[in-house]
């Protein structure tokens, strides 16, 4: 344990190595900028890139990657960040503070005795912390087997590991068809993928989709290697239970009527050991929250970063780019990155043409958004013995008894039942508690009281103690 | 449009507000509580629960924690003991130095002359109470009287109470002022939405007393004294009592306005160890104080050497409602005929709450008092006119 504290000032320090963070490091390293990039992974690319830490598996998972030469040459751009000391991957940020004048990002950085503290001191902040997966529970979703559509993906990416034998995929969004693909690639026997969303949901918003046509050919590249595998595609399809004794079993599906509810009869059950379910993304808003950044409610229902054309925050000096400003996907994210790391070096673009290709990806985030919301009807679905926060298994029934007692919102239902006072702080049952009692009392669901947490990562008391000025603490 | 009517509008949800309306309706009279945020979601939520003789020197308020105490025990046994998560787990002060030890020792005499019971403990008997202390503390003091409750469900537990005996509770309703008759008499009271008239209002509005006093037209000097606490993994029950170091006395009592801070340790049934205790007047500054963090860190490591090893899983932070004087302002104001205070708990709000509540409620029905109020007498600011 230990702490090490640089005098060194960065122009800029980035946090988060994902495609906007990557995208932001090299822009304002290039523009001449002193930068800093701070990762919790040993490689960069984040979620959407993610790179094995073992170099021998980075060939075989290489086939998985979308856009892998523009991955590969936003690293190269930050070739020189890490030659001149500014690279600081394995370092997980758990806050960041201001001192004199400067931002200082404290990130940890070691494990297990070895664990220490290091303080990242710059200028200007750039925030690119990207997001996870939203989650909402069902019966038997605590089983062992019913993954993250995220997790499934990054065990695939980062550690060349298909998680199941018989993988069934499901929930929403553009992000299923990657991950089921690269299981069946990878040679996982994809069960079926199960798409909440009508296939003619995206025929309203024709003219943002019209505009992205290449990611309409990412998508149709899935498709067809899916076709391949031939694994079932199925829309307006659902998993409303999974089974099994010890872990996962079977799952029961069924079709979706445009109400959210299920058809009647159209219950069939599958035999799976994974699912992969994924609902969208939620940004993780710890950083900017920490210091005080202004946010707003998307059209998705998250709570995301306020950011002007220049993608800078309500607080002077901290730019927020990628996922925490609206869930949008890898391409939208390396095009605010590059805004924001030319705005933190004191250069701001004046290209108008990657202004205009914000917009056009924005429009398109806004389409997917549209086309692929949350069904509602899982809410009717939960049984009173579903368990609603895993941390802390709270159950359905056990939220319900908060009521009486004047719970009203999902902050005041966490203090009066538990759930999200655990491990993971509501990171995976704040978005599902938030809704069931909206649904139970109407008042309408509050983002902002379940994004903010104080400590982004958990660290050692010995650690946050260690960098203490023992002269400062008087104790007589 | 106007709500219907009743004897008494209690303004905030809190511990307080809870007792206040839970004797009140007890007593017989008619009670709306107005809070415009949720139940016990202000400085009752960001508190550790303690019920505390222990910190207290003899004198008003200590009387009021020891009645305070005794009805919590009754609501205890009325209601059952798990409508509040009552915990009857004793108070372990530790004197990190010689010099502290001997004035811990001559504070726990003269407590004892106000009735508090406080058994020594030698240094090699310290482990006793608590295994997991560090070697070679000079010795300390075991607080049997020393109870902690789980605050937001009190509060809600003590509320629901008061529903059953026919008060009601609304929420998410915020309070703008007061109507008053051609005597100045209060006759209702005015939020954004609506009025709800009402013979009487009790400010139960804690940390936000002032501002509500204000509104309603007679401010009491209430103001906002920040804490920090951090919350660790859970861990199985390695800190069985509340244990906290000897220079914690000083600090509650401390008018001085800079960061003050002595190990407060403690689990919770949940399994997390709670870490405070900090103090500083920075207003309703909310950001995070990574200093007060690794202070609070550092002093709790000093007491429990193992949690080092812990992990901090988050922190949060309150606004302790303080008066100049360090006592709550409990009774009528004359200023205004109608208005009562019930806020400035400090750190205190949960353990006071019950004789709080019961206290306003003889005042409110006239019934004698059965405890003197005279200390916390909110005109004691006040210069009053002849």
């Amino acid at each position: 344990m230990g702490t090490s504290r640089s005098d060194r000032v960065h122009d800029v320090v980035v946090v988060g190595a994902g495609p906007a963070g990557l995208a932001a490091a090299g822009r304002a390293a290039a523009l001449g900028a002193d930068v800093a990039l701070v990762d919790g992974a040993a490689v960069p690319g984040g979620q959407y890139w993610r790179q094995p830490a073992d170099d021998a598996l980075a060939g075989s998972v290489a086939s998985l990657h979308h856009g892998l030469a523009r991955y590969r040459r936003l690293v190269e751009r930050v070739r020189g960040i890490e030659a001149a000391g500014g690279w600081f991957p394995r370092h997980q940020v758990w806050t960041v503070t201001r001192e004199e004048g400067t931002f200082v990002v404290l990130a940890i950085t070691g494990t297990g005795a070895e664990e220490r503290e290091v303080g990242i001191r710059g200028r200007r902040l750039v925030l690119a912390p990207g997001a996870y997966d939203r989650q909402v529970p069902f019966p038997g979703w605590d089983l062992p087997g019913v993954m993250t559509a995220g997790g499934v993906q990054a065990l695939l990416k980062g550690h060349a590991v298909t998680a199941g034998r018989r993988v069934v995929v499901a929930g929403t969004g553009p992000f299923l068809l990657p991950v089921a693909a690269g299981l069946a690639e990878s040679g996982a026997t994809v069960a079926g993928v199960h798409e909440a969303a009508s296939p003619l949901a995206w025929g309203r918003h024709i003219g943002a989709v019209v505009r992205n046509v290449a990611k309409l050919g990412e998508g149709a590249g899935y498709v067809r290697t899916l076709a391949r595998h031939r694994v079932p595609v199925r829309t307006r399809s659902v998993v409303v239970a999974a089974h099994g004794e010890q872990v996962l079993e079977r799952l029961t599906v069924a079709r979706l009527a445009a109400d959210g509810s299920v058809l009647p009869g159209s219950r069939t059950t599958v035999a799976a050991d994974v699912l992969a379910v994924g609902w969208g993304f939620t940004p993780q808003l710890e950083l900017p929250m920490a210091l005080g950044c202004a946010t707003r409610v998307d059209v998705d229902g998250s709570l995301v970063c306020t950011v002007d054309d220049q993608q800078r925050s309500s607080v002077e000096g901290v730019f927020v780019a990628g996922e925490a400003c609206g869930i949008g996907g890898a391409d939208l994210a390396v095009v605010e990155g590059e805004i924001a790391g030319a705005a933190a070096a004191g250069t701001p673009l004046t290209d108008r043409r990657l202004l205009r290709r914000r917009l056009a990806l924005r429009r398109f985030a806004a389409a997917m958004h549209a086309a692929h919301p949350v069904p509602t009807g899982w809410i009717d679905r939960l049984t009173e013995d579903t368990v609603v926060c895993r941390c802390e298994e709270v159950t359905v029934g056990r939220l319900r008894s908060a009521l009486p007692l004047g719970a009203d919102d999902a902050r005041s239902a966490k203090l009066l039942a538990r759930p999200g006072m655990g491990w993971c702080q509501g990171r995976v049952c704040g978005y599902a508690v938030s809704c069931v009692m909206s649904a139970w009392t109407g008042v309408p669901p509050s983002p902002v009281s379940i994004a903010a947490r104080s400590v982004a990562s958990p660290l050692r008391l010995g650690t946050v103690a260690a960098t203490e000025d023992p002269s400062s603490a008087a104790e007589s | 449009m106007a709500e219907p009517g009743s004897d008494v509008v209690v303004v905030g949800a809190g511990i307080i507000g809870a007792a206040c309306a839970f004797f009140g309706a007890r007593a017989g009279l008619s009670i709306t509580v107005l809070d415009r945020g949720s139940v016990g979601g202000g400085t009752t939520s960001r508190c550790e629960g303690n019920i505390l003789v222990s910190d207290k020197g003899p004198g008003p308020e200590l009387d009021l924690a020891l009645a305070s105490r005794s009805l919590w025990l009754d609501l205890a046994a009325e209601h059952g003991a798990e409508r509040y998560e009552l915990e009857e787990k004793g108070g372990l002060v530790v004197a990190t130095s010689e010099a502290g030890l001997s004035s811990l020792r001559s504070f726990a005499a003269g407590q004892g002359t106000g009735g508090v019971i406080a058994e020594p403990v030698a240094s090699e008997r310290l482990r006793d109470h608590e295994p997991n202390l560090a070697a070679g503390l000079p010795g300390g003091a075991f607080y049997p009287q020393d109870m902690q409750v789980q605050p937001v469900l009190a509060a809600a537990s003590l509320l629901a109470a008061a529903r059953d005996l026919g008060a009601r509770v609304v929420t998410g309703e915020e309070v703008t002022g007061a109507l008053r008759g051609a005597d100045g008499r209060i006759t209702a009271v005015r939020t954004a939405r609506t009025t709800y008239p009402t013979a009487a209002v009790v400010n139960a509005a804690g940390t936000w007393g002032a501002v509500v006093g204000e509104r309603l037209g007679g401010t009491v000097p209430v103001l906002p004294r920040r804490g920090f606490i951090l919350v660790t993994e859970p861990l199985p029950r390695v800190v069985r009592h509340k244990v906290y170091s000897a220079d914690y006395v000083d600090n509650v009592a401390s008018g001085d306005a800079g960061l003050e801070t002595s190990a407060v340790v403690e689990g919770t049934r949940g399994g997390t160890v709670l870490i405070g205790a900090s103090r500083e007047r920075v207003g309703f500054d909310e950001t995070l104080s990574v200093e007060v963090l690794r202070r609070l860190a550092a002093q709790a490591v000093r007491l429990f050497p193992f949690l080092a090893q812990v992990r901090l899983m988050r922190s949060y932070r309150g606004f302790r409602p303080y008066c100049p004087d360090h006592l709550p302002v409990i009774g009528s104001d004359r200023r205004v005929p109608g208005l009562l205070h019930a806020c400035g708990h400090e750190g205190a709000g949960i353990g006071l709450a019950p004789a709080t509540g019961r206290l306003v409620a003889d005042l409110l029905t006239g019934a004698p008092p059965q405890l003197d109020p005279a200390a916390f007498d909110p005109m004691r600011f006040v210069l009053e006119d002849a």
